[in-house]
């Protein structure tokens, strides 16, 4: 293919298969991993096919349908594979696959089965710290080395875990299906919550240094867009992407142009996404009408609240302070309760603030836990413990892993030491 | 389990540094490995001289011969290194992102193979 029309179509064949990779990658695994529950086969079938297509498709042109094409070359992979075993499961799975080849017709459409594939992938028997990672293999299609860095583990044992989370899923029968109702409510939390730790390892980047990391806040809003869209009677569901949409609202803000910090108190509010926000209290507003709160609606509430700064220009803190004393009621964790001594240091002083921290400092997490030296060293400085804020501050420095939030709490440490 | 961070930077940056830039740094990893200590983690470490002080020995055909400069010429240098006992090695990757070396080199991280 060395003329230009050759070359020429043979990119667009790429980028057929691309796009048809991009937008349906999920979607194919998920459909062709729900019936036999083997996500490990259905992605190779799934390679497979993609290697075909693109072997075939300068050829003979892009198909009409690029999903169905795709869909059945992998099929009929899984399909030989299954004749070539004599396994009784496998053989079963190969007779279901044949079935289901034969009832669908090409305009009938592929169901999206991505909801179920992200239930087996949060499901209570996988490892919690191993969910988000099986989504973002599974349903947009990354792999394990990219996954690995933004989840700061080594790329040998990403692949080896989500190696073992697949294995786990096919062999101990993790069914792809709906949770009962009764259930549905813890099931549903685990896939938000590997949902949300997706978007906040992007969000923790916000000077866009790493194009991957800030990719994963976007990946995590598609998946917190895609569930809102497939279950849209689960307020909590609507609640999380309000609260993502919120943050990101704010990304531009979040530092100069010379890429200095700029903390939520001092952002230019001009800068922040007015769209977004407008979409984030519109979901907020449906999933509260539902009459069942929780903890992504009331986190998202908080967010909502500082939105409100943009017009009023003030922060109404004593809002802030009611919806994180529901939220610790709600979770008890060590998280809420530092936000909420910021809120009780703005409503009722900074001593009182400090009496939380205190009691916090029992758990053993808040030792290397960055944020809470950073808000203990802010307190200190205000209620004029200088030595005090002095010693949490150089505490913060040194667990700070982004360079430009190190050189502001830097910057505030010189500024303490030099009044 | 033991692993060693080992901090590469291109040491031109520090001679074309400012005062102000140079204090900042140094209280970077003044801070930093005081949150080791303090995390009960830092096993040891230490800062070298410029690789220009260093000298490099070789033997061959029992012939030893010394050379100027570092083992690799390369842009980043080997310019000091921390050992630390934490869990696992994804506990290793989370101090070594904290290593205030990364805003301006990389930091390897390997595992101590205990003698």
């Amino acid at each position: 293919m060395q003329d230009r029309t050759g070359q020429s179509i043979e990119a667009a064949a790429h980028r057929a298969a691309e796009t048809a990779a991009r937008q349906s990658y999920g979607k194919l695994v998920a459909l062709l991993a729900a019936r036999t529950g083997d996500i490990a086969r259905a992605e190779d079938a799934l390679s497979v096919a993609f290697a075909a297509a693109l072997a075939d498709w300068p050829k003979s042109g892009v198909p009409v349908t690029p999903d169905a094409w795709l869909l059945a070359v992998a099929r009929r992979k899984l399909i030989d594979e299954g004749r070539g075993r004599q396994v009784r499961s496998l053989a079963s799975d190969h007779l279901r696959l044949l079935a289901e080849e034969m009832e669908e017709t090409p305009d009938v459409g592929i169901p999206d089965r991505r909801l179920l594939l992200m239930f087996a992938c949060a499901h209570p028997a996988i490892e919690g710290g191993i969910r988000a990672p099986l989504i973002l293999q599974t349903i947009l299609g990354f792999d394990a080395a990219a996954i690995a860095s933004a989840f700061l583990v080594s790329p040998t044992t990403m692949g080896q875990r989500l190696v073992r989370a697949k294995a786990k899923i096919a062999q101990a029968k993790i069914p792809f299906r709906l949770p009962d109702t009764s259930e549905l409510a813890a099931r549903l939390e685990a896939v938000l919550e590997a949902i949300y730790s997706t978007f906040a390892l992007g969000w923790a980047d916000p000077s866009g240094g790493d194009a991957r990391l800030g990719n994963m806040a976007g990946e995590g809003i598609w998946l917190g867009e895609l569930v809102a869209a497939l279950m849209p009677d689960e307020p909590e569901a609507l609640g999380l992407l309000a609260l993502m949409l919120h943050s990101q609202a704010r990304r531009p803000a979040r530092r100069s142009e010379a890429g200095d910090y700029i903390p939520l108190a001092t952002q230019d509010t001009a800068l922040w996404d007015a769209t977004m926000i407008e979409h984030a209290e519109a979901l907020l507003y449906r999933a509260g009408a539902m009459g069942r709160p929780g903890r992504y609606q009331l986190e998202a509430a908080v967010q909502s609240v500082h939105a409100v700064r943009r017009i009023s220009g003030e922060t109404d803190w004593q809002a802030i302070e009611h919806l994180y004393n529901a939220l610790w009621t709600m979770t008890a964790s060590p998280v809420v309760a530092l936000n909420r001594a910021v809120a009780v240091a703005q409503t009722r002083g900074p001593a009182q603030a400090l009496a939380i921290l205190d009691e916090l400092e029992q758990d053993p997490r808040m030792a290397a836990y960055q944020p809470y030296w950073a808000a203990r060293a802010d307190l200190c400085a205000k209620s004029g413990d200088i030595a005090a804020a002095d010693i949490a501050y150089q505490r913060a420095i040194g667990l700070e892993a982004d360079a430009s939030v190190r050189r502001f709490l830097q910057a505030q440490q010189a500024r303490l030491l030099r009044n | 389990m033991q692993y060693m961070l080992m901090l590469y930077l291109d040491e031109t940056r520090f001679q074309t540094s400012d005062k102000a830039s140079l204090e900042r740094i140094h209280g970077a990893y003044n801070a930093y490995t005081e949150a080791l200590k303090t995390s009960g983690v830092l096993v040891g470490g230490d800062r070298l001289k410029p690789s220009a002080t260093a000298s490099t020995v070789r033997v061959k055909d029992g012939k030893s011969s010394v050379l100027d400069g570092p083992y690799a010429e390369t842009k980043e240098q080997f310019g000091g290194f921390y050992i630390i006992d934490v869990a696992d090695l994804d506990a290793a990757l989370g101090w070594a992102a904290r290593c205030p070396t990364t805003e301006h080199g990389t930091v390897e991280v390997r595992p101590i193979w205990a003698m």
